[in-house]
């Protein structure tokens, strides 16, 4: 667990002492310890447990054994569980570029001065962040009906067929505008607020070599927010791989589409609490977290060496 | 700052022991045989005595009836939690069991889950209390689900005798006839959906409660179970009739592929493009509050047969009121069970609209006659009387049911998708279903 | 679990510069683009499409919302239907069994000031300390605080419930608000944010008058981490506000839901034998919940978007 670094911050400032390397000492414990004491009991003591379960077995008959690895083996060789990591790999290919790519779009847009109203765009497209996943999934579900949903009523106003968004070919992709929807405004906002503070002297050096606006955007804009798109790149991974309150919302309306084993989180969730196995689930549940630091972190090795 | 460093390292060893102690209680060893018969007497004590009841049921009945109760028994207080029904029940309640804390000392379980509870020792039996002596008052079915050999897991609260509800009006338009056979049934379905493509005779994207409900019908046993062994087989007479019929509907695009429960289904149900609805008999007060703008297009008929004349009919959904092993307050729990679900409750529930269990109300006159102004009028009541006394005997579920359920849409759902054949669905289901009870300790063939 | 990342993706703004001093601000631009740049229809009709792809949703719940559950039924969903129920059901959305909406209201803010307070207080101290201090482990906390992150939360749904239940603080207020109270997100921006924020000469110069370790924070460096603080407690607001899956878990009694359970439970109503059927109800109160939190949103812009830029500052 110790992978992934402190932002930047402890990286790239040599120039800058801490603020008293003399005050070695244990300090600042007392201002970081309350959030360090209920971080341990909601997230380190569960973990905890969680591994000690994953080596149990449990079942209706016969109770409790000690298994060792046995679960994780079988975690390794499950097919359910790698065709649902394939599946969320497939909605991060997918999903995670267009979200940052139209929020990153966006930002430039506000960011040029170009726009009419441009504080208005800003706030209006922020809006659904504000809009809970239960509220967004529930409302979005009402509107993909066929029949009867926004959908339908565009299939009778103009007489064609769209095809239906919760069919087990479209689900993912009706699941990632769900996504998509709601976290645009807030990446957008993001970067929006990174280019913001880009030091006017970057831009006036270029001002003198006469650069255009793209020249402007890929050689200054972009190298100076990257810090920025490598954070939301990896919040969105992370995002991406715990896939699970809009799927798990959205099954009630597409049961044969979004099976019990849909992302890896949705299928932890079905092994602990339709089938009781909490044991195994840990154990799936322990190795999906490994996954998931280990991508995370070499996209943030990635982007942090890339042209820096 | 020295102190609170301390104190601050102390708090976290405590969290640290809490984690392990929490660790340390993991596995199960509840027992709760060898209780000493519970008299009328004692009952009457507590009921004197008093206390608190908690009951998590979404039952909605239940809430004049637990008026009724405290009423009656003024000392009683009792605590009906009921925002959650389905899956959702079921996890509450398996957690709390698996902590050992917050259990409730009443809680519905449906026919389906009965046993899985009754196995993992999750229910006090109440053969103790006397409820095997009620017996003769409920129908078979219903009774069958709560019992195991000596044990009596809970009292029956409804049943599920199934009829097919139809829209008339659709049925008048095209005039065609109600379907009294599967076979019928099928015609039906052609006709109607060749009459308007957009009416389909029913809505099923897969449904595991139907479908079970239907091979049951069907003269399918594909669960035999017999303590802690098992066997799981679609492959008998029953399910052959079952898939063959209904792959017809499916392979012809006859059935809408609307998920039950949804506002699209409400809608379709409503709006006649769905012309019926294979359903329990408390499917009426579900019209009452979500069709209502469809009130009078509706009537219920017998299920169709599955051979001419063939009068063999199916449960579908039901419940019971549980008493929780780890509840407290047992005399009062079952004494409130009683209540509800043999004593004075059943009349009052019948009357909200609920379908009795019990046989005195099914044959009662003023219960067969009542008239149901949704159904234009018609005394439905016989018609599912009817069906009740004709459910086919001897079906059982799995001692995993509610686990086997949650994975119908993941494998015969993909026969409603066109991904496979029907018949290869419930073979993929049941070596699911066989994979999973080996894993859970059953023996499996 | 339930803090900041359940949801999918909720990225972290970034990067940290070196350099500059004193308090972070917007900078107004000025003549960094040669000229003042002219406006554009095309790009201003480009974008206004995914502004339309933003709304479209919203437009639908404001008309559903005026719907009966009949009406939802029979008219297209983009127009008004032509009875206009929107405070027939505003009120139903109220009343319905016995006002328990406003209860699910009135929790929801309980575990927003508690929670979301609380987490706010708890990453400012974290962050501050980050920030300011070097103490033995500190390069562990935050590697630990993210790798801990990304194990799933629902996994560890039943561990934290079966813990949590011996504490026996399931089916009590405690179960939600104690999860809340860690936002990893929130520490992250803190500690970026006081970074920047909080002068070393500030500090010294406090402790040289001899003030104490506990005066330094409260005197000198919370003042400066407002704006910041303005920005983490509205994101860990919208966190609580939307908690659902953690609470699902943890809470029984419907007098402890919030809003999003309610929600769900009403949603969950026309699956029940006998439930009455409420969709209406459902979109009405979807309505109802997102308001406040736009309200606040949008009253606080400026506060928190200055936070934000600061917490992102360039490098």
């Amino acid at each position: 667990m110790t992978t992934l670094q402190p932002p930047a911050a402890a990286k790239r400032r040599p120039d800058r002492p801490p603020a008293k390397r003399d005050r070695r000492s244990w300090t600042g414990w007392g201002f970081i310890g309350p959030f360090v004491a209920v971080f341990a009991l909601v997230f380190l003591a569960p973990i905890v447990y969680s591994i000690y379960l994953s080596l149990f077995r449990d079942q209706l008959i016969g109770g409790t054994t000690f298994v060792g690895l046995d679960n994780y083996t079988q975690a390794l060789k499950d097919e359910q569980f790698w065709d649902s990591l394939a599946r969320v790999a497939l909605f991060l290919a997918v999903q995670v570029p267009i979200m940052l790519g139209i929020a990153l779009l966006i930002a430039l847009a506000l960011d040029s001065g170009r726009l009419y109203g441009k504080d208005f765009f800003r706030i209006v497209i922020f809006l659904p962040y504000a809009v809970p996943a239960v509220v967004a999934t529930l409302m979005w579900g009402f509107m993909y009906g066929t029949k009867y949903g926004l959908v339908g009523d565009i299939n009778s106003a103009f007489d064609v067929t769209l095809p239906d968004p919760l069919s087990s070919d479209l689900v993912l992709a009706s699941i990632g505008n769900i996504v998509t929807w709601e976290f645009i405004g807030y990446n957008m906002l993001i970067f929006y607020s990174a280019l913001r503070v880009i030091p006017s002297s970057l831009y006036e050096a270029a001002e003198i070599d006469g650069a255009g606006q793209f020249r402007v955007i890929s050689a200054i804009k972009l190298p100076a927010i990257r810090g920025a798109l490598v954070i939301a790149t990896i919040f969105s991974i992370i995002g991406s791989f715990q896939l699970f309150n809009e799927p798990a919302i959205l099954r009630p309306l597409a049961r044969n589409a979004i099976t019990t084993d849909f992302t890896p989180n949705f299928y932890t969730y079905s092994l602990s609490f339709n089938g009781q196995q909490h044991n195994y689930s840990a154990a799936v549940a322990i190795i999906m977290g490994l996954i998931t630091m280990v991508i995370a972190y070499v996209v943030q090795l990635r982007g942090m060496r890339k042209g820096a | 700052m020295r102190r609170t460093t301390r104190r601050l390292m102390r708090g976290l060893a405590v969290l640290s022991v809490l984690a392990l102690g929490a660790t340390a209680c993991g596995g199960s060893d509840d027992d709760s045989s060898g209780q000493k018969p519970v008299s009328a007497d004692d009952i009457q004590a507590a009921l004197k005595k008093g206390g608190s009841v908690t009951v998590w049921a979404w039952e909605p009945t239940l809430k004049s009836v637990a008026a009724d109760f405290q009423k009656k028994y003024p000392k009683v207080k009792i605590n009906l939690v009921g925002e959650r029904s389905g899956d959702k029940h079921y996890t509450a309640l398996s957690n709390a069991i698996s902590a050992k804390k917050g259990v409730p000392d009443v809680a519905q379980v449906e026919y389906f889950a009965m046993s899985q509870y009754a196995l993992t020792k999750g229910l006090s039996d109440l053969t103790p209390f006397g409820a095997d002596k009620l017996k003769s008052k409920y129908t078979p079915g219903p009774w069958n689900a709560v019992s195991e050999g000596k044990a009596t897991y809970g009292l029956p609260m409804d049943s599920g005798p199934m009829a097919l509800f139809y829209n008339k009006k659709v049925f008048d338009k095209y005039k065609i006839a109600v379907p009294t056979t599967w076979d019928e049934y099928v015609e039906a379905a052609r006709k109607l959906h060749e009459a308007d493509p957009k009416v389909f005779i029913a809505a099923d994207a897969g449904d595991a409660g139907l479908t079970t409900s239907l091979l049951w019908q069907a003269g399918s046993r594909p669960y035999k179970v017999d303590g802690t062994k098992v066997s799981i087989n679609f492959d008998d007479a029953g399910a052959k009739k079952y898939t063959a019929t209904w792959q017809k509907l499916i392979d012809e695009k006859l059935v809408a592929p609307i998920n039950g429960w949804t506002d699209d289904w409400y809608k379709g149900l409503g709006d006649g493009t769905i012309a019926t609805l294979p359903s329990g008999a408390w499917m009426p007060a579900n019209f009452e509050t979500g069709v209502k703008n469809a009130s009078g297009d509706w009537r219920a008929a017998p299920m169709p047969a599955w051979t001419k004349g063939d009068k063999a009919s199916t449960e579908n959904g039901g419940s019971a009121l549980t008493v929780p092993a780890l509840g407290k307050n047992k005399e009062l729990a079952y004494a409130f069970v009683e209540y509800a679900n043999s004593g004075d409750g059943v009349a009052t529930r019948i009357k909200e609209g609920a379908f009795p269990a019990t046989t005195a109300e099914l044959q009662d006159n003023a219960f067969l006659n009542k008239e149901f102004p949704y159904f234009g009028g018609q005394k439905a009541n016989e018609i599912f009387a009817e069906s009740a006394a004709n459910v086919a005997s001897d079906w059982s579920y799995l001692p995993f049911q509610q686990y086997a359920n949650s994975i119908f849409n993941d494998t015969v759902g993909k026969a409603y998708i066109g991904d496979t054949k029907l018949s290869a669905g419930l073979k993929s289901w049941q070596d699911a279903s066989i994979k999973y009870g080996k894993e859970q300790g059953f023996t499996v063939d | 679990m339930s803090s900041s990342v359940t949801t999918a993706s909720q990225p972290a703004p970034a990067q940290n510069s070196g350099g500059s001093k004193g308090v972070p601000r917007l900078r107004t631009r000025k003549g960094h683009v040669p000229g003042r740049p002219k406006r554009s229809v095309l790009l201003t009709v480009l974008t206004g499409l995914i502004l339309l792809y933003t709304v479209v949703p919203l437009v639908w719940l404001v008309i559903s919302a005026t719907k009966t559950q009949e009406g939802l039924a029979d008219s297209s969903g983009l127009w008004f239907s032509n009875d206009f129920a929107l405070w027939d059901n505003i009120s139903q959305t109220f009343s319905y069994h016995d006002g328990i909406f406003v209860r699910w209201l009135l929790n929801t803010l309980l575990y927003v000031v508690l929670g979301a307070g609380g987490a706010t207080l708890l990453a400012i101290l974290g962050g501050y300390a980050l920030a300011k201090f070097t103490f033995p482990g500190k390069r562990a906390v935050f590697a630990v605080v993210i790798g801990a992150v990304a194990v799933p939360g629902t996994a560890l749904a039943v561990p934290t419930f079966l813990m949590f239940s011996k504490m026996g603080l399931t089916d009590t207020p405690w179960a939600v608000i104690i999860p809340s109270l860690v936002s990893p997100f929130g520490l992250y921006l803190m500690w970026v944010f006081a970074t920047e924020a909080i002068p070393n000469e500030l500090m010294e110069a406090a402790r040289i008058d001899g003030a104490g370790e506990i005066r330094t924070f409260f005197q000198v460096a919370l003042p400066l981490l407002a704006p910041g603080t303005v920005t983490v407690l509205l994101f860990t607001t919208v966190a609580t506000w939307n908690n659902y899956f953690l609470p699902l878990i943890m809470l029984k009694d419907p007098d402890w839901y919030p809003l999003t359970l309610g929600l769900d439970a009403w949603n969950n109503q026309a699956q029940t034998i006998g439930g009455d059927v409420i969709f209406n109800l459902v979109i009405t109160g979807s309505l109802l919940t997102i308001i406040p939190l736009i309200a606040a949103f949008l009253l606080l812009q400026r506060f928190w978007q200055s936070g934000l830029a600061a917490g992102s500052v360039k490098e």
